[in-house]
């Protein structure tokens, strides 16, 4: 193994096959920051690219790309990490490879028809070809089918390889999670008029897969990262994620019902989904405890500490961005005043970022490690390891800022247009134009900047950590720190 | 290590699975009762032909919440609909929503984006002035956005989206139907528009 270079040898094939998981990863999160920072800037200046790129394109940019790179961040991970898990080659190389360029062919022509063609007429030929219009998962049918396609392949490509090698408790819960993951997404592919009905099946797709299978998803990856980086003994490791899996999914799948307060459906789902969401937190809980614990046990000595820096930011962001500011507005009594509020842009900010963006990052990491030859990453990098350092504080100033001027632009909206103005169109523009809510709103657009700094520096750090290094990797052992 | 059941792995191995059974069959169960309460035509979610009849809502003090009442006959654009008809009138209107991604900027059931209002309740939003020129000026606001801008010092804009006549018929239709959807008081003491007939 060649230290210090980036060398493709340095890889297996399904490592190879991550790495290009990765970079379109990479590009699509520029992407979303990108888009993000101009739906920013409308609400600043409404007449900014006005009937070139209208607010309702640059924000569907903006969501997809995040979830799109989250996606092929996660494919990603467990690419990398199943051949070491299973302990034997990849199944289906070639197909994978295939099923990565079909999936990103797809998600290029899609891009480039949200952002060229943007709308089309009433027909379901604009459903088929051009956009479905239903916040999250937009895109057409025919690239629904895709995806899925995609996503079968990837699934057997996972299953058989565990299935040809060996089993554990980490990939026996991520194989069962991709199934599930897989076949929700098919509640998405339908159109009705009835908007109760459509809401009804759209949210099994955005809340089982965002709520409940991502979060176990990111479940398995952690316990691995963590053996990975910190050497953490398997069995408690595995224990931990039947735990988070079994509050998670105890929680998570009743949870969904606090998406079913006012879209039609009956009053029961109030009290259903009042109560399970209000236990959606435990977990997180869970998760920050076992990190936390994990690292301190072996007195925080790891193989790579960007990447364990990062599990750490998960942990404690998914409690903060999921757990918390879910809690928060997840109350019906609560509920009722800030559905459909600057609360939920809050909470969506931060979840998203401290659940899912913290631990691809965490992973990128770790891949560049034993690409550039099991390189040393441990403490006293070159410069103090300023860059990554420095892309963390700024990436996590910037989407805590942005949570917070939202929180207040939030609130602004709830007790003027829902509490006081009586939820007319007036009471919302009143809302809109309140000094609190545009200055939160400036806010927001200011702590973008930071965030857009932060992935600036981070990409940097990517290109370049490592190379050059010739210290080899510190190897984690399941070695417990004890002190007197 | 496994000194305690309930720190074993083989015991949190069964409770994930069991919890994730048991969880399952129950949203299965409460779907099956849902997927009826909220098909068109049931109480909860009014038949299309609602469109043929007047909205208003009803403070309900047992709920204590407001809830959609469907009144007497006021058609549509003066002319009363069969259900097929109706149906086929409300669709064209949710799929124009879809197919012009009026969700990345509106909540529908407040659902959506947070940069233009909320439509749930647009068909009795005291915006549009008097019940009578209701419609049209729906219909003249979907075709030219730009003379019939609302932006209430905002500086926000609805762009013209290239709606047609037959579409945003449409759209006033779905929007006037989605107004009849008991949703359960939200948004919390809307104020609607005074109509003939309001109690």
């Amino acid at each position: 193994m060649n230290a210090g270079i980036q060398e493709s040898s340095n890889l297996t094939g399904g490592q190879k096959l991550a790495v290009k998981y990765y970079t379109v990863a990479v590009v699509l999160f520029v992407a979303q920051i990108l888009f993000g920072l101009l739906s920013g800037l409308k609400y600043l200046q409404p007449d900014f690219l006005y009937e070139v790129l209208d607010f309702n394109v640059t924000r569907m940019v903006h969501i997809n790309a995040m979830i799109v790179w989250m996606l092929f961040g996660f494919m990603g991970a467990i690419y990398w990490l199943v051949e070491e898990e299973s302990e034997t080659e990849l199944v289906g190389l070639k197909l994978g490879n295939l099923a990565f360029w079909v999936l990103t062919s797809a998600v290029t022509v899609v891009v480039l028809v949200y952002l060229f063609v943007q709308v089309g007429p009433a027909e379901m030929s604009t459903i088929w070809f051009i956009g479905e219009g239903r916040e999250y998962i937009e895109a057409p049918r025919w690239a629904d089918i895709g995806i899925v396609i995609c996503l079968l392949v990837f699934m057997y490509n996972i299953a058989a390889t565990f299935m040809k090698g060996k089993w554990s408790g980490i990939s026996g819960v991520l194989v069962l999670d991709l199934v599930a993951l897989a076949g929700l997404y098919v509640a998405g592919m339908y159109y009705t008029p009835n908007i109760s009905m459509d809401q009804y099946w759209w949210w099994w797709v955005v809340h089982l897969w965002v709520e409940a299978t991502w979060e176990v998803l990111v479940g398995c990856i952690m316990a691995w990262g963590l053996i990975k980086t910190l050497g953490a003994n398997r069995k408690i490791v595995t224990t931990w994620l039947y735990i988070e899996v079994a509050l998670m999914l105890g929680a998570g799948i009743l949870g969904l019902g606090h998406h079913y307060f006012w879209i039609g459906t009956p009053e029961y789902w109030l009290g259903i989904g009042g109560f399970f969401s209000a236990l959606e937190p435990v977990p997180l809980v869970a998760m920050v405890v076992h990190a936390v614990y994990d690292s301190g046990v072996h007195g925080s000595k790891n193989s790579n500490h960007p990447a364990l820096a990062w599990l750490i930011a998960h942990a404690f962001g998914n409690f903060f961005g999921g757990g918390v500011w879910g809690f928060m507005h997840t109350l019906p009594q609560i509920n009722l005043y800030t559905h459909g509020t600057q609360w939920t842009t809050s909470h969506g900010h931060l979840a998203f970022f401290g659940a899912y963006a913290t631990i691809n990052i965490a992973m990128f990491y770790i891949a560049l490690q034993r690409w550039r030859g099991n390189v040393y990453m441990s403490a006293g990098l070159p410069g103090n390891g300023w860059k990554w350092k420095w892309a963390l504080s700024l990436l996590c100033t910037g989407v805590v800022g942005m949570t917070m001027a939202l929180l207040v632009s939030g609130y602004e909206q709830a007790f003027v247009e829902r509490a006081l103005g009586g939820s007319t169109w007036a009471a919302y523009f009143e809302a809109q134009r309140g000094t609190w809510y545009v200055q939160g709103m400036y806010w927001r657009q200011i702590f973008g900047y930071v965030t857009a700094a932060g992935l600036v520096l981070l990409i940097w750090d990517l290109l370049t950590i490592g190379l050059r290094e010739k210290r080899s990797m510190v190897v984690p052992t399941d070695h417990v720190v004890v002190t007197a | 290590m496994n000194s305690v059941w309930w720190a074993s792995e083989d015991f949190w191995r069964k409770m994930a699975v069991w919890l994730t059974a048991v969880m399952t069959v129950v949203l299965i169960l409460l779907t099956f009762d849902t997927v009826k309460q909220i098909t068109a035509g049931s109480e909860r979610v009014p038949a299309y032909s609602a469109i043929n009849h007047r909205i208003y809502y009803r403070f309900d003090s047992s709920r204590n919440m407001q809830v959609p009442v469907i009144g007497d006959s006021a058609p549509l654009f003066g002319t009363s609909l069969s259900e097929e008809d109706a149906e086929a009138l409300v669709s064209k209107g949710k799929l124009t929503t879809q197919a012009k991604n009026c969700m990345n900027c509106h909540t529908l059931l407040g659902n959506g984006a947070y940069y233009a209002p909320d439509l749930t309740k647009a068909w009795l939003d005291p915006a549009w002035g008097s019940e009578a020129a209701r419609e049209q000026l729906m219909v003249n606001f979907l075709l030219d956005p730009h003379t019939n801008a609302r932006g209430y010092g905002t500086g926000r804009k609805m762009p013209n989206l290239g709606i047609t006549e037959e579409e945003a018929h449409g759209v006033v239709a779905f929007l006037k139907w989605m107004s009849t959807i008991d949703t359960n008081g939200f948004p919390r003491n809307f104020t609607p528009i005074s109509q003939e007939g309001d109690r």
